[in-house]
């Protein structure tokens, strides 16, 4: 077996990429609440269908994209391969149980995070399966119209926001004197249906529960993996973990359906 | 013989041998002082199952002073019983209640066979630590005391690291039975004093990969480890410990750190 191989064939090194990979799908989650926060702006979805697009087509962020599907499925396969590994090291269980003191969230990660695979995949479907249809056919199942806005460069007021009737277009912007024209997809629409629906909404914050407690203890987890030990850093490791990944970052997103479910 | 007041129930995990399926029997232990040790308690309740003529509980004791790291067993849903920092046989019977019911396990991993009833193998241990847990050094005449000088926090904390007495409570108590705990505080000992330089690269990939050939479980940083550890040993071992292994695979020049095979 050649080093490569031995070193994440190894107990050490199969941690390493659940920790490398967890913690940067923790920075695509600072990415995408900062993006998702256009939604609070009373724009008609202007901004967050502008940043839509950006997200998509913006080659540099299509590279790390991938490179982010990638890592939710090596977390996930890796996580399963642990499980199993750690199922058979103790093949009789307690009849007791286990009564240690110990951190509750990492003794329930693997459910914690079953439930936010099922969440991704859902979540995925639901908006970025449906962004990237590119079928205009009549029949077409998932179709998001087009929108137009129009933008008054000088005062940056919305001038106007008009749905395009059904039919192909490509996004486009333009400026005709003071004024700016966007023609995007509107996904700003997808996301006020969906969030119409209690039931939708209430999986969505159960989702970001489970996302709170994955966080609190993977993110500073992780560090303990990579072997970070100082103990300057250690507690702010620690407070980021606590207060940025497993509060401030699932209360803004649940805020998202929340907001919309009672403000529609 | 035993002259206390208190009466219990336990349940025990009796098993022939590793080959045999084992079963849970419910034994009495009555007059029971709650000034006795656990492990007393069992002698007098194995007292009484002989002069019935059947087979004692086994379990595993030796210095009942809680260093040796001999006795083990998993009562009522913990390693070394309810209380803190401490082995089973300085467990004493105040700790429980008058006609409590105490479930006695032996330690579960597939690294630690079952040898009887509640003794386990834990021999796993030991060749993790002869894959590496040594310091070689050339005999000799004897050096002079504080030759080589060790700052104070470096040689506390250190010596922290080797009071584990090897007892397996971690990975008993880790719900991944992993040995994490103990191979780090091994690996930590050595691995920050002076002495311990020269193979320290070297010995923390040796043993490891000993710990991983063994069959113990992945940690998870879960911490029930630590909470059980009768020695308080931390799981700042653990962060050392990968440290050390990362530094040696991927930092450092393969020739500087080869294993030995």
């Amino acid at each position: 077996m050649s080093e490569f191989k031995q070193t994440f064939n190894s107990s050490l090194g199969k941690k390493l990429i659940m920790a490398l990979t967890g913690l940067f799908l923790c920075t695509f989650l600072i990415v995408h609440l900062s993006g998702n926060l256009s939604l609070f702006n009373h724009d008609h979805g202007y901004a967050f269908n502008a940043y839509a697009n950006f997200m998509t087509h913006f080659p540099p962020i299509r590279v790390v994209s991938y490179l982010l599907y990638l890592s939710i499925i090596v977390h996930s396969v890796y996580a399963l391969i642990l499980t199993i590994n750690n199922r058979k090291a103790r093949p009789v269980s307690y009849a007791s149980g286990n009564d240690s003191p110990q951190s509750w969230s990492a003794k329930n990660m693997g459910i914690l995070g079953s439930i936010l695979l099922v969440f991704i995949v859902i979540h995925m479907k639901d908006f970025w399966f449906k962004y990237h249809q590119e079928d205009f056919s009549e029949n077409a199942e998932y179709v998001i119209p087009y929108k137009e806005y129009k933008k008054d460069l000088v005062s940056g007021e919305l001038l106007s926001a008009r749905d395009l009737p059904p039919g192909k277009y490509n996004y486009a912007v333009f400026t005709e004197g003071n004024v700016e024209t966007m023609i995007a997809k509107d996904l700003y629409q997808t996301v006020e249906i969906a969030f119409k629906q209690w039931w939708y909404v209430l999986f969505y914050v159960v989702a970001l529960g489970a996302l709170s407690f994955h966080l609190l203890h993977g993110f500073q987890s992780s560090f303990r993996t990579l072997g970070w030990v100082h103990r300057r850093y250690n507690g702010i490791i620690y407070q980021i973990g606590v207060w940025l990944f497993a509060i401030i970052i699932p209360l803004g997103f649940a805020a998202m359906p929340v907001v919309y479910y009672l403000t529609r | 013989m035993s002259n206390g007041n208190m009466n219990l129930t336990l349940k025990v995990w009796r098993q022939q041998d590793s080959k045999t399926a084992g079963k849970f029997v419910t034994y009495k232990a009555e007059h029971i002082s709650p000034d006795m040790s656990f492990l007393e308690m069992l002698d007098v309740v194995n007292e009484s199952i002989m002069l019935k003529g059947e087979e004692p509980i086994y379990f595993d004791h030796d210095c009942r002073e809680g260093i040796c790291g001999m006795c083990s067993l998993y009562i009522n849903g913990r390693p070394h019983g309810p209380k803190r920092a401490i082995t089973t046989c300085q467990l004493h019977m105040r700790s429980f209640k008058d006609g409590q019911t105490i479930t006695i396990e032996p330690w579960r991993a597939a690294a630690f066979p079952v040898i009887k009833d509640l003794a386990v193998d834990r021999s796993a241990f030991d060749r993790i630590q002869q894959a590496g847990g040594y310091i070689s050094i050339n005999t000799g005449g004897v050096p002079d005391a504080n030759e080589i000088p060790i700052p104070k926090v470096i040689a506390d904390e250190a010596f922290n690291s080797a009071t584990c007495i090897g007892c397996g409570a971690c990975v008993a108590a880790c719900k991944n039975a992993s040995a994490m705990l103990f191979v780090s505080a091994k690996v930590s000992q050595l691995g920050m004093l002076p002495q311990g330089q020269t193979e320290r690269y070297s010995r923390v990939q040796s043993m490891v990969a000993q710990m991983d050939e063994e069959g113990f479980g992945n940690c998870t940083n879960t911490g029930a480890c630590e909470a059980e550890c009768p020695k308080e040993i931390t799981l700042t071992n653990i962060a050392r410990m990968n440290n050390d292994f990362f530094s040696a695979k991927f930092f450092r020049e393969a020739h500087a750190n080869d294993i030995a095979e």
